[in-house]
């Protein structure tokens, strides 16, 4: 082995990469915001909305999760020009982010409401509970339980799956990546780094969504 | 500038054969790894129990990009020099490793101690009772979660294009780069991985739902 690592070359673009970080960080963040209000609506639609409303729901699950994502954003930036709709490669990394994350939180979301059985409600009911701690004490608390550990890994899978969005230059760590080691040649450096510093956000997160777990969320409810 | 014709397409469609041979190959490889890691993440040894949780928490913490882009680096540090399959289907392969090693490891959890602990006083050591006791009972439950692995495994394949392999993803982009139809081109590629996706999925859930029933 006479390879001669230089790390240096990498370390000197720290900028760069820490601005990359904050962008996955930030894209990561506002596609799991968005991704909830789409995934909510969807699965109140699939609960509860007409019969072809279900049908278009089912069919959009089915379509996103049966796809790679790398197709679904060369879909959205390559693809929906053809159409009219021209995009910047970070709004279209956005959108298909949002997408994917979407049909996957409408399954979790609704499993969250299909826990609560009816029982629990009337019960409330029958101790004199207003609608609104009903609502926070035995529907929101037990669902949000429910689907924590399965809402939250999704949120990291997202942040993992945005350095595909490198793919079409959008702006990124694994884009600044890209950038660093197209100037120094230094690949096998460049990659490493990052990927430890994608191993300490998923570290990161996945500490916070424990102690988040630990401090609301703990069994049973306590007020 | 060339247009979208027959050629063009069944230049894609055809492609779909490497995407498919690096799935196998990565599920193969994942295989092999995978029982090898839920083997030591259930063991009885503290050191290779932790051995197997620092695996998967790296794997499963970073993205698959960047473990394919490692894939094909750290080998030539080395003075390996692996092209873009070699270093697909090694990336693949250690990714998947991780991910069906979790996945068994909690199939094998699922087998009731009492179960151990009767075929122990029965006399049968450790790879006696996995192979006659454990692995039978955990065979069954693993299905429908390796199933839906595996289509997580053919969709990661598309990966391989961006460190150059040319399998389904890639073709469509050389293709495209040339006629420039790209709404109908990486429509009609993703058609093609919901049609070999799409069925596994279907059969996957359908398989949990049985089991469900009958362990209800």
């Amino acid at each position: 082995m006479n390879y001669v690592f230089e790390f240096g070359q990498v370390f000197a673009a720290w900028d760069e990469l820490l601005a990359g970080a904050l962008r996955t960080l930030w894209l990561s963040a506002a596609s799991m915001a968005i991704g909830l209000v789409v995934a909510i609506a969807g699965a109140l639609g699939k609960t509860s909305g007409p019969r072809w409303l279900r049908w278009v729901i089912d069919a959009y699950i089915e379509l996103i999760r049966n796809t790679p994502f790398l197709i679904q954003i060369f879909m959205v930036f390559f693809g929906l020009p053809a159409i009219g709709i021209r995009l910047e490669a970070d709004q279209a990394a956005l959108l298909a982010l949002v997408i994917n994350v979407g049909a996957y939180g409408i399954e979790i979301i609704r499993a969250g409401i299909e826990s609560i059985q009816k029982g629990q409600i009337e019960a409330g009911k029958a101790l004199g509970l207003h609608p609104l701690q009903i609502f926070r004490h035995i529907v929101l608390k037990p669902a949000l339980q429910a689907i924590y550990p399965s809402l939250t890994s999704q949120f990291i899978l997202l942040m993992l799956n945005s350095s595909v969005c490198s793919a079409i230059a959008a702006s990124e760590l694994t884009a600044a990546a890209n950038d660093i080691q197209a100037r120094n040649f230094r690949s096998f450096e460049v990659y490493f780094v990052v990927t430890g510093m994608y191993f300490v956000l998923s570290l990161m997160f996945w500490g916070i969504f424990a102690w988040v777990e630990r401090t609301f969320l703990r069994q049973p409810a306590t007020r | 500038m060339r247009s979208l014709g027959p050629n063009e397409i069944w230049f894609i469609l055809l492609a779909v054969r490497w995407t498919l041979l690096l799935s196998i190959a990565a599920f193969a490889g994942g295989t092999v790894g995978g029982l090898l890691i839920a083997l030591m993440r259930t063991s009885r040894f503290k050191g290779l129990r932790w051995a197997a949780i620092a695996y998967i928490k790296l794997f499963q913490g970073t993205p698959l990009l960047m473990q394919l882009f490692l894939a094909f680096f750290v080998p030539g540090i080395f003075g390996f020099n692996v092209d873009p399959w070699g270093a697909a289907a090694l990336g693949l392969s250690l990714h998947a490793s991780a991910f069906l090693g979790e996945i068994w490891r909690g199939c094998i959890e699922v087998v009731p101690k009492g179960q151990w602990e009767a075929s122990s006083a029965l006399g049968l050591r450790y790879w006696n009772q996995m192979r006659h006791i454990v692995v039978p009972q955990a065979f069954r439950i693993a299905i429908p979660p390796t199933v839906g692995f595996l289509v997580q495994l053919i969709k990661a394949t598309s990966l391989a294009s961006i460190i150059g392999f040319v399998e389904l993803t890639r073709a469509a982009q050389v293709i495209n780069n040339a006629v420039f139809q790209p709404f109908t081109i990486f429509g009609l590629v993703a058609l093609t991985y919901f049609i070999v996706c799409w069925p596994l999925s279907l059969y996957s859930r359908r398989m949990e739902q049985k089991l469900a029933l009958a362990t209800r």
